[in-house]
């Protein structure tokens, strides 16, 4: 490219802490190839001035495992909810526009509390209830197509973006959000986990449950590990009917 | 003394959810502590799989063939009574995963299905797709978070642990933490403390390894007392992908399926790779190993790419970087391999298909860490540690794929010894140490905020990462060694007068960061001293002046201890009660 920018051109939106209004600082950081967002994040940190000479503080963010496996990372890059180390300076417009995930009470800067999905998945108990951790030896045989429908659902990396993108993912419905019905299915369709059953059902039965979905379809299109959740949703809609009739009559 | 003993696990990886799971099992309570939601610690990385010798392959692999495989590639390193235990446990280890609901790979009868990894002839390796990590630590968290719901557990998620509090006898009686929103300090209660705190990559700069792998616990224990074993074994990945943040792993298949390493012969050629005809390439593995070319063992590989870069200065554009070209290989091939270029991709941005990718060796993995006896304690009464955090079973090599096994079977001896030795343990004295610990941190935490310095943490941090890099990974000198000492002494230095940009007491990362740096850089020099001090070459460790094994002098654990603000290196005998040492000759099995 004969006019190759020599600097890359950054807006942030920061806030100091929860109860702090919200700014923008803007960056202008030397230009190198193969940048992502966090290795820009770092530069900041290395060198914290704004644009107009003023100093600064480095940005506070979460990022772990900097490979889009641990999660950590979600925000709004150029509007977009995705994760900050697979985004790629070279491929974004500038001005780079980062905030905070909008539907999540924001910690400080690009740092935001998702702890909601860790109690979601809690309330659907989401995990195979095993009798012990001693040596019971072998689990039960599977069939490798029981594998392969399991693996995807088993991917999802607790992002959060599925719900951040939700048009029902608000303050009034209380809506799960599709990270946790896929866990529900799940469970669900492992052989020892299948016992909770009927009460991960009957958790996202009533209010916030898994009918609040407005099948907008954006999580699915969102989601950076290409969960299948549009099909665990009405998957799991059906079993939850199904137990809602059958404990309807068992009254 | 206490009725339900109180242990508290700081980590919340493979290791600490293995021992939680433990200890709640068998009626404790736990706090748990970790730096980032547990479910987002760094053993989601691991890609690759899980040993255990269940052999069902009809191959006859058995546990001591694992032992052995173990043992030997650890170059006769490792105590070998734990690792005859681990591998003795591997087989149940992986049932248990199985039926805690781990999508392991199936064959088509429905049983587990295996593949090999490097160091063993045998198919021994459970795998959940390329994620394998990810999938193990998921169960275990899922197990975890249902003793959470029953009241067993309590998450300290965000908190990060500053030191022990150690009692009128030195024995544990609680942990210093720091909540890294409030950034309230502040210390609790325990009878037994379990460290499974991870690896120290950061140490390096750049590593394989995640964010918050800075060994900073593991370093503040030492400063406390506890021994450091085998610091300067340090596992370094031939094949790397060279990132502005991180190093991300390119894996071996690539080179199993035909890719070639080369760098321009003209070292000041500034073409782009393809247009770089055949006769200006230099294919250095395969002109140096005729017979194994691109494929020799991996401590090979990584020698060789460290000396075309730094020796030879032959890097790509005068960078640490070599070329692992697969644009010949023909679509079939390629196709085999469509997960680890779609993570290049992804993440350098170009297409592995049509450009030569760019790679260097990256820091892996310590096999050195907190001595541990075979009862998972350190030296410090009541302090336990499990994981890549301690130092066992590995030795001086770790074979792929026994890490994950190493972090459960390591877990799951550490809970239920800690939940003994708790049940034990006499009365306090006093407050325990308490408020002294927590005057100690809390006059660090000021030291650092009204220091009116002018260096820059970060700078420090890239300062620290390159001199380890360049003298204490791959290939080492006692004058680099030396030269590397000495800059960190320098480092250690500047950080008195160091300052932070950020003051401010709510989610202050650079504040945290910083405090971990310190601890960082005194860790860095027990790895330095001890490689100085090992004049042998032994698996990862690998001195050209001294290129052989030398068990009369060296067949012996690295102990640092803190003396005087220094480490103090003693060296202590391994058990070898098991199989006796051979040489470790991988060209003739
Ligand atoms: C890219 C990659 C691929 C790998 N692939 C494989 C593989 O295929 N097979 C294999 O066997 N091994 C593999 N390994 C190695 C293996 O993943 C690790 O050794 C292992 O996961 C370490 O687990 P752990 O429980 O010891 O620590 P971690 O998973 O690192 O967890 C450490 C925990 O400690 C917490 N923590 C750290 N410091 C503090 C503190 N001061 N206060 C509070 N909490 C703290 C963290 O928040 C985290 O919860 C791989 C490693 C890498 C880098």
């Amino acid at each position: 490219m004969a006019t190759a920018a020599r600097t890359i051109q950054v807006e942030i939106k920061r806030q100091s802490s929860p109860d702090q209004p919200a700014t923008t600082e803007k960056f202008e950081i030397p230009y190198r190839p193969n940048m992502n967002i966090t290795s820009l994040l770092g530069e900041i940190a290395l060198n914290p001035v704004e644009v107009t000479g003023k100093p600064t503080t480095p940005i506070t963010y979460d990022s772990n495992c900097l490979e889009e496996i641990c999660g950590s990372c979600a925000m709004l890059i150029n509007g977009k909810a995705r994760m900050a180390c697979s985004a790629l300076v070279d491929k974004l417009e500038q001005p780079i526009r980062l905030a905070p995930l909008s539907k999540f009470p924001v910690v400080r800067d690009l740092a935001v509390d998702r702890s909601v999905l860790f109690e979601n998945l809690k309330a659907v108990k989401a995990w195979v209830p095993i009798d012990g951790s001693y040596d019971l030896g072998s689990g039960p045989r599977q069939q490798p197509q029981i594998q392969e429908q399991r693996y995807p659902l088993s991917n999802c990396i607790s992002c959060t973006i599925c719900m951040e993108v939700c048009p029902q993912f608000n303050d009034s419905t209380s809506f799960v959000g599709a990270a946790t019905i896929a866990q529900v299915k799940l469970f669900n369709m492992d052989p020892a986990g299948s016992v909770l059953k009927e009460e991960r059902l009957r958790a996202l039965a009533g209010d916030g449950g898994v009918q609040e979905c407005g099948m907008a379809q954006n999580c699915v299109a969102a989601c950076p590990k290409q969960l299948p959740l549009i099909e665990a949703i009405s998957d799991v809609s059906r079993d939850v009917v199904i137990q809602q009739v059958k404990d309807f009559f068992s009254l | 003394m206490a009725a339900t003993p109180r242990i508290i696990v700081v980590g919340g990886g493979l290791a600490g959810l293995a021992a939680v799971i433990k200890i709640a099992e068998a009626g404790g309570t736990v706090d748990l502590f970790s730096i980032v939601p547990v479910k987002r610690s760094h053993s989601v990385c691991a890609q690759g799989g899980i040993n255990a010798a269940k052999d069902l392959k009809g191959e006859g692999d058995s546990v001591l063939k694992h032992f052995d495989d173990t043992v030997y590639g650890g170059d006769f390193l490792a105590n070998q009574t734990p690792v005859k235990n681990m591998t003795a446990q591997g087989p149940a280890i992986i049932d248990l995963l199985d039926r805690m609901g781990v999508p392991f790979n199936r064959t088509p009868e429905g049983l587990l299905d295996f593949r090999r990894f490097g160091g063993t002839l045998y198919q021994r390796t459970a795998f959940a797709g390329a994620t394998t990590g990810q999938q193990l630590l998921y169960a275990l968290d899922e197990q975890v978070r249902r003793y959470e719901a029953e009241g067993k557990v309590k998450k300290y998620e965000g908190w990060e642990f500053l030191s022990a509090v150690l009692g009128s006898k030195g024995e544990a009686r609680g942990i210093c933490a720091m909540d890294l929103r409030s950034m309230e300090t502040r210390t609790f209660p325990a009878d037994a403390v379990i460290i499974c705190t991870g690896g120290n990559g950061a140490i390096f700069g750049k590593s394989t390894n995640s964010v918050v792998c800075t060994g900073s616990a593991q370093s503040a224990l030492y400063q406390q007392g506890a021994f450091y074993a085998n610091g300067e074994f340090i596992q370094v990945h031939p094949t790397a992908i060279p990132g502005e943040d991180k190093l991300r792993l390119m894996s071996e298949s690539a080179r199993g399926e035909g890719g070639r390493v080369w760098v321009p012969r003209d070292r000041n050629d500034k073409r782009v790779a393809r247009s770089i005809p055949e006769a200006d390439r230099y294919y250095f593995l395969e002109e140096r190993y005729p017979k194994y070319g691109n494929l020799v063992p991996r401590d090979i590989a990584t020698r060789e790419i460290f000396k075309i870069v730094y020796e030879d200065n032959m890097g790509i554009d005068g960078q640490p970087m070599v070329y692992l070209d697969l644009t010949h290989l023909p679509k079939a091939r390629l196709h085999k391999l469509e997960g680890i270029l779609e993570i290049y991709e992804k993440f350098v941005g170009d297409d592995p298909r049509e450009v030569p990718m760019k790679i260097f060796p990256g820091m892996h993995y310590t096999m050195g860490g907190l001595w541990v006896d075979f009862q998972q304690q350190t030296n410090i009464p009541g302090v336990f540690a499990a994981g890549e955090a301690d130092y066992s079973i590995h030795g001086a090599n770790r074979l792929g794929a026994n890490s994950l096994l190493s972090c459960i079977y390591g877990g799951f001896v550490a809970g239920p010894q800690a939940l003994q030795y708790a049940k034990a343990l006499p009365a306090q004295v006093g407050d325990g140490g308490h408020a002294e610990e927590l005057a100690r941190q809390k006059q660090k935490n000021s030291g650092l905020l009204n220091n009116a310095g002018t260096e820059n943490p970060f700078k420090i941090w890239r300062e620290l990462g390159e001199t380890m890099t360049k003298h204490a990974t791959i290939v080492r000198y006692n004058a680099g060694l030396d030269e590397a000492d000495a800059k960190i002494v320098e480092l250690l230095g500047r950080y008195k007068n160091v300052n932070l940009s950020d003051k401010s007491q709510w989610a202050n990362t650079s504040f945290a960061f910083t405090r971990q740096l310190y601890n960082m850089l005194e860790l860095a020099r027990v790895i330095v001293q001890g490689a100085r001090q090992r004049d042998e070459s032994r698996g990862a460790h690998y001195k050209p002046d001294f290129p052989n094994r030398n068990d009369e002098q060296f067949l012996k654990t690295t102990k640092a201890a803190f003396v005087d603000g220094a480490p103090s290196i003693s060296f202590e005998d391994v058990d070898i009660s098991h199989i006796k040492p051979r040489p470790r000759v991988y060209s003739s099995t």
